[in-house]
């Protein structure tokens, strides 16, 4: 049952085939079993996904199932979820038990979908390798001496893994995107506004963006109908109705325009991996795709302006965490300062506490205007490139990372050379954009992500050219040997 | 832009993070290396550019001033690390 699609799992809960209880089952069987190689969770919620399980076969009984009704999916654990701990990767969360559900977890619940656990991340969503975890790093499936990408890795490793048919990851510089490039799946980031921040706990406010992570398109597709639409309690959520994902999936791509910016196609790509993009996009040119090729000229700056706005507003963010009203707390302090810094410099680990300095000192008296109101600026160009883009094209292709997935420990001492790893993807977050990693081929046994990048709003248009690009290939459906069967 | 010592230690005391002193030279090397990266920034004159404040050009929300949620202090305070009288526990701060 491991390898089917939720698709296929969703229509097999209808027929009564099996029930979401033996399909449960046989998921944390796996995860027991398997999930120690990979270390992709960091809870197993066993008790509450059997009982999940057994309300869910109910609700089928009765006839008033969802799509996602009886599914079996693993939340990403920067999620708030109301009774179980919620850690964000952190020592500093490592005892907090969450009071109340983020809504996406809220929406996943009334769709009737099973919680199977949470899934470790980068601290705080800040890495790109997952190895910045509290709980350790999660192994890539694939190659068990390579980084899963992240900080959405655990997501992206149990789903390629067969350790969930799909999970939630977030986006705020390619944490959705770069993770399911390296791990060879299927994970959509989508404009900023359109899926709820409430209860996902905040690194930058002005990137975050929630997403789902699966094995194909449709899948996603399937995910983000439950995922997306306004929520009140998140003040940047947008209200604009949600389509059908699903609707569009098959829609012709004849006459589709699809820029190939020069600037993702230039030094720093491996050549490997350009040449699986371009068979990629070949395989689009059969289908009646038109190339054009485009030119984004601030791609280079993308990185340096996100390095400001990121660690100016994770300060601002991360600043709750002082040891007083949830949280890690330090021994006897001597005083409030001393309660604060300890409590902070014992909860959060380096690369946290990085960003953290990083951000204070952009927006400290006197550094403000030449920091973050410069990057502000910076970003408005990299949005502008963008919008002339969409101008001539309908959306745009490059590689979602520059290498295959890298060896654990390869980077993880030499912060600046990391950060360069999300080089395609985090313009994308600077200007809200939706954006798409698709499964596209391998380099030797490590996977290469195909990058879709669409206009706001276009959810189903992405979805739509990456299922086509499915239809037609089969990079999707491979598995890692160790975890097939 | 390379940060010194100080630096370092100033910056540690405005985040209100205790960093040990074998650290700091670790800090202080990546810290630099960071902002010579966000450096490159400086390169382009953005003059006339108007900040980006938001990626939608949305304006802030606003509600009715109306209470819409319960009160859970219980179930809020009882993930506190110290909590009395249905009052947090910080050292003390007026003498």
């Amino acid at each position: 049952m491991h390898n089917k699609t939720i698709a296929e799992l969703s229509a097999g809960l209808k027929n009564g085939d099996f029930s979401s209880e033996e399909l449960t089952r046989s998921f944390l069987a796996r995860i027991e079993k398997l999930d120690p190689q990979v270390n992709s969770y960091i809870s197993v919620t066993t008790d509450e996904a059997l009982s999940q399980a057994r309300e869910a076969d109910k609700r089928i009984a009765a006839g008033n199932a969802s799509a996602l009704t009886g599914v079996p999916i693993a939340q990403k654990d920067i999620f708030c979820t109301n009774g179980v701990k919620t850690s964000s990767g952190s020592k500093m969360l490592d005892k907090f038990i969450a009071p109340y559900d983020a809504t996406v977890v809220s929406k996943f619940n009334q769709a009737g979908a099973v919680m199977l656990g949470k899934t470790n991340m980068d601290e705080f969503a800040m890495g790109s390798s997952n190895e910045t975890s509290f709980y350790g790093p999660v192994k890539n499936p694939w190659d068990l001496t390579a980084v899963p990408g992240g900080s959405s890795g655990g997501s992206a490793a149990a789903v390629a893994a067969r350790l969930a048919p799909g999970a939630t990851g977030t986006d705020t510089g390619g944490s959705i995107r770069q993770p399911a490039a390296l791990c060879g799946i299927t994970g959509i980031k989508p404009t900023y506004g359109r899926v709820s921040r409430y209860g996902m706990i905040a690194f930058a406010s002005s990137l975050d963006q929630a997403g789902p992570m699966e094995r194909t398109s449709e899948d996603c597709a399937l995910m983000l109908n439950a995922m997306a639409g306004f929520d009140e309690r998140d003040s940047t959520s947008v209200e604009k109705d949600v389509p059908d994902y699903t609707a569009s999936l098959n829609d012709d791509l004849k006459g589709l325009k699809i820029g190939l910016p020069r600037e993702y196609f230039g030094e720093g790509l491996d050549s490997e991996v350009a040449k699986v993009i371009e068979a990629s996009i070949e395989e689009y040119k059969k289908q009646g795709a038109e190339i054009v090729e485009i030119s984004l000229p601030n791609t280079g700056l993308a990185v340096p302006t996100y390095y400001v706005v990121a660690p100016a507003e994770c300060s601002s963010n991360l600043s709750r965490m002082d040891g007083v009203r949830f949280g890690h707390r330090c021994d006897n302090p001597a005083d409030l300062e001393d309660l604060y810094k300890r409590s902070r410099g014992e909860g959060f680990g380096a690369e946290v506490k990085r960003r953290i300095m990083i951000g204070a000192y952009a927006l400290s008296a006197g550094y403000y205007d030449a920091y973050y109101l410069k990057a502000q600026k910076l970003r408005q160009l990299i949005s502008d490139d963008f919008k002339k883009a969409f101008e001539q094209v309908d959306v745009i292709m490059g590689p979602t990372s520059p290498t295959t997935a890298f060896n654990l420990g390869e980077k993880s001492d030499d912060p600046v050379t990391m950060y360069l790893s999300d080089i395609y993807t985090i313009a994308v977050n600077l200007a809200g954009l939706p954006g798409m990693s698709v499964p596209a081929g391998f380099v030797g046994q490590r996977p290469v992500g195909l990058q879709i990048i669409g206009n706001y709003f276009e959810e189903a248009r992405l979805l739509n050219v990456a299922h086509k690009f499915q239809q037609a290939s089969d990079w999707h459906q491979r598995a890692p040997e160790n975890f097939s069967d | 832009m390379s940060l010194d010592r100080s630096d370092v230690e100033k910056i540690a005391h405005l985040a209100r993070l205790a960093i040990s002193e074998e650290d700091i030279p670790g800090y202080t090397h990546n810290l630099s290396n960071i902002l010579d990266l966000v450096a490159q920034m400086d390169a382009v004159d953005t003059s006339g550019v108007e900040p980006m404040a938001h990626p939608l050009d949305a304006t802030q929300r606003l509600r009715a001033d109306e209470v819409s949620e319960t009160n859970q202090r219980e179930a809020f305070q009882k993930i506190a690390p110290a909590t009395e009288a249905s009052l947090y526990l910080v050292p003390q701060v007026i003498e």
